[in-house]
């Protein structure tokens, strides 16, 4: 009976603390770089684990009761091919571009993290966890329990690359005299992932149709190379 | 009722990418091979995506930072990373992100054909 209880109540919290989240977002939207750094995945989880300190309740017991949503994720990315297939016309029309920026940006977000990470000390586990990163959430997620790292790290690595790419992009795009939205949606999508494709919606409907084509074609490019290539290297 | 008829596609679509990743023993996530399988079923049934199908899609999609909220949590309670990780975390994610969002749109920006369709 308690045990019952207490998985409701831990499923409730993430339902109130996904709410209050959103109420934060929503009131600094005139203030674009603020509410990137107040995306509900950056204060949602601090809530929660706050509210998981107060009382004493371990983490594994949290994410037992909420087991439905690791389910709803990978339903979800199942999903993404919904809108993978509805951009799909614009491939044929600028295939070239599309595929040369893809498999570059795709592969150099994986590369460039783990040069990184190696120069400054990380241990192979931590470049496991670090190598999905710019990989949409769901798909990062299942990738890093595949190849052996820490799925935990791993969601919070790609939120925050997610809030980088988000908050950074705009001035980058800036600097650098980008105002094709085509351009700044893929650009994000594959940078940026969900994260960053929210923010394309934000600028335009066509910025982010083409920030969740990139996002798509990075999680499957990604997911069918990244294992071949961790197993490669680890033997 | 729609939302259901859709969920039951999506979830249809899921069990049969985890059966083949684990039957098959590829190590690419089962509801990626899902993802995939349900783009080919899409892209050659040369029909428009039914709408049922498209709304509960797109309702997922939008719900998609409530669903990773539990498993984002789970950053503020790993076991045993030790100290010294951090930098590197920190460090690759920020230098990496900035210098891949560069190099990127440089890269976009050469190849994108000038748009003949703009105002």
């Amino acid at each position: 009976m308690t045990a019952w209880l207490g998985t409701i109540l831990l499923l409730a919290l993430t339902f109130v603390a996904f709410a209050a989240a959103l109420w934060l977002y929503r009131l600094n939207r005139g203030r674009p770089t603020l509410q990137a750094l107040m995306h509900p995945l950056v204060t949602g989880p601090l809530m929660v684990s706050a509210m998981l300190v107060a009382t004493h309740i371990d983490y594994d017991q949290y994410r037992e009761a909420n087991q439905l949503f690791f389910f709803l994720l990978g339903t979800t990315t199942v999903a993404l091919a919904i809108p993978l297939h509805q951009q799909f016309h614009h491939i044929s029309r600028l295939f070239r571009p599309l595929i040369i920026t893809l498999i570059f940006g795709a592969s150099f977000a994986v590369a460039s993290a783990l040069i990184i990470a190696w120069l400054l000390g990380g241990s192979v586990e931590t470049l496991i966890s670090l190598a999905p990163k710019s990989v949409t959430t769901p798909i990062a997620l299942g990738l890093s329990e595949k190849i052996g790292g820490l799925p935990a790290l791993t969601a919070g690595v790609v939120v925050f690359t997610g809030v980088v790419g988000a908050v950074m992009g705009p001035l980058i795009f800036r600097w650098l005299g980008i105002t094709d939205d085509r351009i700044i949606g893929f650009v994000t999508g594959i940078c940026a992932h969900g994260v960053g494709t929210t923010r394309a919606f934000e600028i335009s409907a066509r910025c982010g149709a083409f920030a969740s084509l990139g996002l798509g074609m990075t999680g499957a490019l990604t997911a069918f190379s990244l294992p071949w290539l961790v197993i490669f290297f680890l033997n | 009722m729609n939302l259901l008829r859709g969920l039951a596609v999506l979830v249809l679509f899921q069990g049969i990418g985890e059966g083949i990743s684990h039957i098959a023993g590829i190590p690419v996530p089962g509801p990626v091979i899902g993802m995939v399988l349900l783009f080919l079923a899409l892209q050659f049934s040369h029909t428009e995506t039914p709408a049922w199908l498209g709304r509960t899609g797109h309702s997922l999609i939008r719900w998609l930072s409530l669903m990773f909220l539990p498993a984002c949590t789970g950053l503020f309670f790993l076991p045993d990373i030790s100290r010294n990780q951090w930098l590197p975390i920190a460090g690759a994610i920020v230098l990496a992100t900035l210098l891949t969002l560069l190099l990127t749109a440089l890269l976009m920006q050469k190849l994108m054909p000038a748009e003949a369709d703009r105002p």
